[in-house]
């Protein structure tokens, strides 16, 4: 079962699709006590940084979801500003972010973007450099996924960058340290390919 | 590589889908689930929906219709048409779409777009731009299924709206919508050197032709179509199509 955290942001029934077309029972949750029989999570986001914060921190699940990541180690995966709000920070705003793990989210330096369009980055893109992480497994090669962000997650510990993708320069399109999971795409809305990581990871 | 994006650009009345030419006689297409349903088949790249008559019949958007297009959607949705409101525009999102499409509201009040840039982020707030050329032959924007004339310019408006913090601009090119005889490339030329955020343009694809040309000048571009993707042939018989992943390689 995978628990999709509802706190107003982001598109949950989008997931609850791409389970249910896999077999695989979801359960919402949009108060504290839906998370307790929680195994694995997904922690959705669309939008900007502040306002997911607040929603978030307004929804009276942050301290039991605090609980079953850091303490009882159950498998997250963050989804764009969910992933970003799993940093210390963001330079999209003021709010401070979840501090799980070490880096910050940054703006994309529109100089270096060789296109004459420049932000935000929008479209399908590679994802690469995914090697031997259990979330990309059959996704190794050719895989293309659907961006829509101008800020990306910088990792200031390397090795918890587990893809890449390219814009102006390589940026962390996916992490992971311990059972904490952010991937920058949206695999919800990512045909075959997105279909294939929720399914890896539902599965880990 | 980033990779230019085709397109569909769906018209919704009265809770069917239709086609215009020239924004006027509006045809029957068929049901809009369904023919979500066949472009998820077709792995798309992005759907845009668009309700003409929310804003003419001053009506609310269809939230249960947008509700069920997002659920059925495996492609990113843009949705369009009547949206007035931040509060509107939240619901929607909380809907399951990725992108807003604002249009006649804002060519009356351009700060809507910072006021719901500030609760979903600017990335997601799209604003379309039917243009068509007036009397005196030059460009200017519309609203209203193209029978309202703002007195803007387009040129001068899209620099406005890249510095309020719009994230991508759709340029509807009302003359040529429907006829199928290829985009109006002046018009993308002078619109796209004005502007660094993304462009998508719409209005007058007959064919994949048609978009290798635009995407072959401007690199990064959205290339969106109605007729091409609902119809085939001469007699413009309804098939949902769309190219496969070979064909759009060859695009680029």
């Amino acid at each position: 079962m995978v628990t999709i955290i509802d706190y107003g942001v982001g598109n949950i029934n989008a997931f609850v699709n791409v389970y249910s077309r896999l077999n695989i029972i979801t359960k919402i949750a949009k108060v504290s006590s839906d998370l307790d029989d929680a195994e694995k999570l997904i922690l959705p986001g669309v939008g900007a940084f502040d306002y997911a914060m607040t929603s978030l921190n307004n929804s009276g699940m942050r301290q039991k979801l605090e609980d079953l990541v850091l303490n009882s180690k159950v498998p997250i995966l963050g989804v764009c500003v969910g992933m970003q709000m799993m940093g210390l920070k963001s330079e999209e705003g003021i709010s401070e972010g979840l501090k799980w793990i070490d880096g910050e989210n940054v703006k994309f330096d529109s100089e270096k973007i060789k296109f004459a369009t420049k932000l935000p980055h929008m479209g399908w893109n590679d994802v690469e450099k995914s090697i031997n992480n259990p979330l990309f497994q059959g996704l190794e090669i050719d895989s293309i996924f659907y961006f829509l962000h101008s800020y990306y997650f910088k990792c200031n510990n390397l090795n918890n960058i587990i893809a890449e993708s390219e814009y102006g320069g390589y940026f962390t399109s996916a992490f992971q340290k311990e059972n904490i999971f952010g991937i920058q795409f949206h695999p919800e809305k990512s045909h075959g390919y997105g279909e294939k990581i929720l399914e890896n990871f539902a599965k880990l | 590589m980033l990779r230019p994006r085709i397109i569909p650009s769906l018209l919704i009345q009265n809770g069917g889908l239709v086609k215009t030419v020239n924004f006027k006689n509006p045809r029957y297409i068929g049901d809009p689930i369904n023919t979500v349903r066949i472009f998820n088949e077709k792995e798309v790249d992005e759907l845009a929906i668009f309700d003409i008559e929310a804003t003419v019949l001053n009506k609310e958007p269809n939230y249960k219709l947008i509700q069920n297009l997002a659920a059925q959607s495996r492609m990113p949705l843009c949705y369009g048409g009547g949206v007035k409101t931040t509060a509107q525009a939240q619901k929607i999102f909380g809907l399951g779409i990725e992108k807003i499409a604002l249009s006649s509201i804002v060519l009356q009040n351009p700060t809507i777009i910072t006021e719901i840039a500030n609760k979903v982020g600017s990335q997601s707030v799209v604003v379309v731009l039917d243009v068509k050329k007036n009397f005196f032959a030059n460009y200017e924007i519309a609203s209203h299924n193209g029978k309202k004339l703002s007195g803007l310019n387009p040129e001068k408006f899209v620099q406005q709206l890249e510095e309020i913090g719009v994230g991508e601009i759709i340029l509807n090119s009302i003359d040529q919508d429907g006829l199928m005889k290829g985009y109006d490339e002046n018009l993308i030329n002078k619109i796209k050197s004005k502007i660094t955020i993304p462009l998508t343009v719409l209005g007058g694809a007959g064919s994949l032709d048609d978009m290798y040309k635009i995407i072959k000048t401007h690199g990064v571009i959205g290339v969106a179509a109605g007729s091409l993707f609902v119809f085939k042939g001469k007699y413009k018989a309804v098939l949902v199509n769309y190219p496969t992943r070979e064909q759009k390689q060859n695009l680029f």
